[in-house]
């Protein structure tokens, strides 16, 4: 592989990295506050893509001007993002908060059941097949030193930026963020105070608002959406959590480009029949030598927001 | 003890109990049917009905009903009663192991079932043929084309003789295998002029097959195969690996595989990122999900696929009789599923009309004698393997939103030359 075709994947990796960051997080935040993986959470971003697409369906019609373009996916991704964020509270209200006192397994299956039951609403949404996202920017490509950049991942980058950044403001700057990271030590009797309650259920809204704009991301970057899209970029995802440290945002952010790279450069080297192999292999061998990921403390769990 | 038995609280078990007995037995009458009826031959359908393949599977069922509407839903003095089964699960959208063998369980039972329609996928017929041999039930299939399912010494070791464990022969298809389309799909490459190609596979039963016979016949034509790379089917887009395929500067891309295992998505992938090569797609592809999928209109005149047998399109006299009813009922022009879905069937059909009893190894002798000299596709009977002997592959391209028509590439020189996989 030449210079420029690597930079090339790089592009290609950081592009999905970021997406796959902002899905990361979602798994961090839930699990830091009340140790659970949320299993559901890939399924949720696929509902929102679901969303995503209906709005832009409605709201592109071809031939596309980038301005209008570039404001109806930002207004996707807000609703997108709204709808997933309410999605997760509902799902933390109805399923998981009832089995704050059950045994760790309970939970962990309802996750499960949750997947499957997402699944099949995906399915009766949009049906079987793949999806065509609208194309905003109709494959227009600039070349900056030998390597082609798609405006629509310039887009990809421009809307998954933002809410980190203003995830990184709300968590260090802000009385509520103090609040949610001192709820990451809370123990399983204190879950059910109402104080923790309502800020558990703040978490689980940004953790699906977030993942409401991954999936605009993920669709525009993939140019297509289908009713399994969440099973795989939930796995990925969840690697990229647990590889930056879960519990960490900015090792799930780390870990989303870590992830993202690796897939890349995995496809463009081994095939992309071994891309998921080989970033499980590094994950394993990563967690063999560091088991609390990049950006973990050791014997801790939760409360590194 | 005794006087407990006749308290009204076991008096109300001992009804609870009828009902239950009661319900079990409508059950199994309406589901089940176990118990033989005289006047009645079920015809069963094995398919995904769920998932992407769904829609495929849509259009098969089309034409095995439209087969059993020509004769009046009755064989003889038989009533014909069809019944389609589904061999798919709805999360996964793709058919299953316990799902086809348990279709194959359910028909085997059943001793009125004298026809299994089926299976879509090969590594579907993998599990049933073994399950259906036993029982000598005749099993039709309309589009599996692995080649090992039928042709000695082709497949992978012990293939065909594990699927016939009784040593006799139950399965028919009414498809060209793969060592047809995928070796003329390399020799019409071939006469357009391609001398650099780059192979992608779906790493699946089918496409990885049909893949491989491409290639091979790519270096026997001497052309160039620069990589037969095999894809992940649940990877959400190929944005990296087409790059890697762009790099290669190949003249064709060719993908062995189905919409269903993302053959839209590798192509509209390459189109996004303004590959100038031909898009070459097994019949799998063939098909509105894929064009959905990739967008059809970024593929016009540049996409083309080819598909086993003649296309519906050439037509003559019966074929326009099969088509005008066809379009009547539903309403649109068959595909090459329907149409193989309707061949499936009347097969089926006409072996049970021509014993005229139930009398499963009967039926099967009878559909390895037929000769049918009306078909939709063509004239063709079936070989001692169980083989359509159509030896045609057509190839369409990508026009005004949809597959039309482009030409017949005949196998004239593959000859019986073994290309092994």
């Amino acid at each position: 592989m030449d210079v420029a075709s690597f930079l090339q994947q790089c592009g290609i990796g950081i592009t999905s990295g970021v997406f796959l960051g902002l899905m990361a997080v979602g798994y961090t935040l839930v699990y830091g506050t009340v140790g659970l993986i949320h299993f559901a959470h890939g399924d949720v971003v696929m509902l929102g893509g679901c969303l995503a697409l209906a709005i832009l369906s409605f709201l592109v019609p071809l031939p596309v001007v980038p301005l209008t373009g570039c404001l109806a996916v930002i207004l996707a991704a807000m609703c997108s993002g709204l709808f997933c964020g309410c999605l997760n509270v509902c799902i933390d209200r109805f399923v998981y908060r009832p089995l704050r006192d059950a045994p760790p397994l309970s939970p962990l299956v309802s996750a499960i059941g949750v997947s499957f039951v997402l699944m099949n609403v995906g399915l009766v949404w949009i049906g079987p097949t793949d999806r065509a996202f609208p194309k905003i920017f109709l494959d227009t490509t600039h070349s900056v030193g030998g390597i082609s950049i798609l405006m629509a991942d310039l887009l990809v980058l421009a809307i998954s930026v933002p809410p980190l950044l203003c995830l990184y403001v709300l968590l260090r700057q802000t009385r509520f963020g103090r609040s949610l990271r001192s709820i990451a030590a809370i123990t399983r009797a204190t879950a059910r105070s109402g104080e923790a309650g309502k800020l558990i259920g703040a978490t689980f809204f940004i953790s699906g608002f977030l993942g409401g704009v991954a999936s605009v991301a993920a669709g525009i970057h993939a140019t297509t959406i289908n009713y399994q899209m969440g099973h795989q970029m939930g796995l990925y995802a969840l690697t990229a959590a647990v590889l930056g440290g879960i519990g960490s945002v900015p090792g799930a952010i780390v870990g989303g480009l870590v992830v993202g790279l690796l897939r890349a450069i995995s496809v463009a080297v081994l095939g992309p029949r071994w891309a998921m192999a080989s970033v499980f292999l590094v994950l394993i061998v990563f967690l063999a030598f560091r088991p609390q990921g990049i950006y973990g403390k050791s014997k801790t769990r939760g409360g590194q927001h | 003890m005794k006087n407990n038995r006749f308290c009204p609280q076991n008096r109300s078990s001992l009804r609870q109990g009828w009902v239950v007995v009661a319900c079990t037995a409508v059950g199994l009458s309406c589901f089940g049917c176990q118990e033989t009826n005289s006047n009645r031959i079920c015809l069963v359908s094995s398919l995904p009905r769920t998932g992407v393949s769904g829609q495929v599977s849509d259009e098969v069922v089309q034409g095995i009903r439209l087969a059993i509407e020509e004769v009046k839903g009755r064989v003889g003095r038989f009533m014909l009663e069809y019944r389609d089964l589904d061999n798919s699960a709805s999360v996964s959208g793709r058919w299953t192991s316990e799902g086809e063998a348990a279709n194959a369980r359910l028909a085997v039972q059943d001793p009125d079932v004298m026809a299994y329609v089926g299976t879509l996928n090969s590594g579907a017929a993998r599990v049933s043929m073994p399950i259906l041999n036993y029982a000598d039930l005749l099993m039709v299939s309309p589009a599996n084309t692995a080649v090992g399912l039928t042709k000695p010494g082709l497949g992978i070791p012990g293939e065909p003789g594990v699927y016939r464990p009784s040593g006799r022969l139950n399965y028919i298809r009414v498809v060209p295998a793969d060592d047809l389309q995928g070796p003329l799909a390399a020799d019409w490459a071939f006469g357009r002029g391609v001398r650099r190609v780059f192979v992608v596979d779906d790493a699946g039963v089918y496409g990885q097959g049909v893949a491989s016979l491409f290639a091979d016949r790519c270096r026997e034509k001497g052309m160039v195969v620069l990589a037969h790379v095999s894809i992940d089917p649940q990877a959400a887009e190929f944005k990296s690996f087409v790059r890697s395929v762009m790099s290669a500067d190949p003249d064709l891309v060719y993908f062995g595989g189905s919409a269903r295992t993302k053959g839209g998505q590798l192509a509209r992938d390459l189109v996004s990122a303004e590959s100038e090569a031909i898009l070459l797609v097994s019949d799998g592809c063939r098909t509105k999900a894929f064009l959905d999928a990739a967008g059809a209109a970024s593929l016009e005149g540049r996409c083309f696929a080819t598909s086993a047998g003649l296309s519906p399109q050439q037509s003559d006299c019966s074929k326009i009789m099969f088509l005008q009813r066809y379009q009547q009922k539903y309403g649109t022009c068959p595909s090459n599923a329907a149409i193989h879905g309707y061949e499936a069937a009347r097969l089926a059909i006409r072996a049970i009309a021509d014993v005229g009893r139930k009398d499963r190894r009967a039926i099967v002798e009878s559909a390895f004698a037929s000769r049918v000299d009306d078909g939709v596709l063509g004239d063709w009977s079936i070989d001692v393997n169980g083989d359509t002997t159509l030896q045609e592959v057509s190839v369409s391209v990508v026009r005004n939103g949809t597959f039309e028509h482009e030409e017949v590439v005949p196998a004239a020189d593959i000859g019986k030359k073994n290309v092994s996989r």
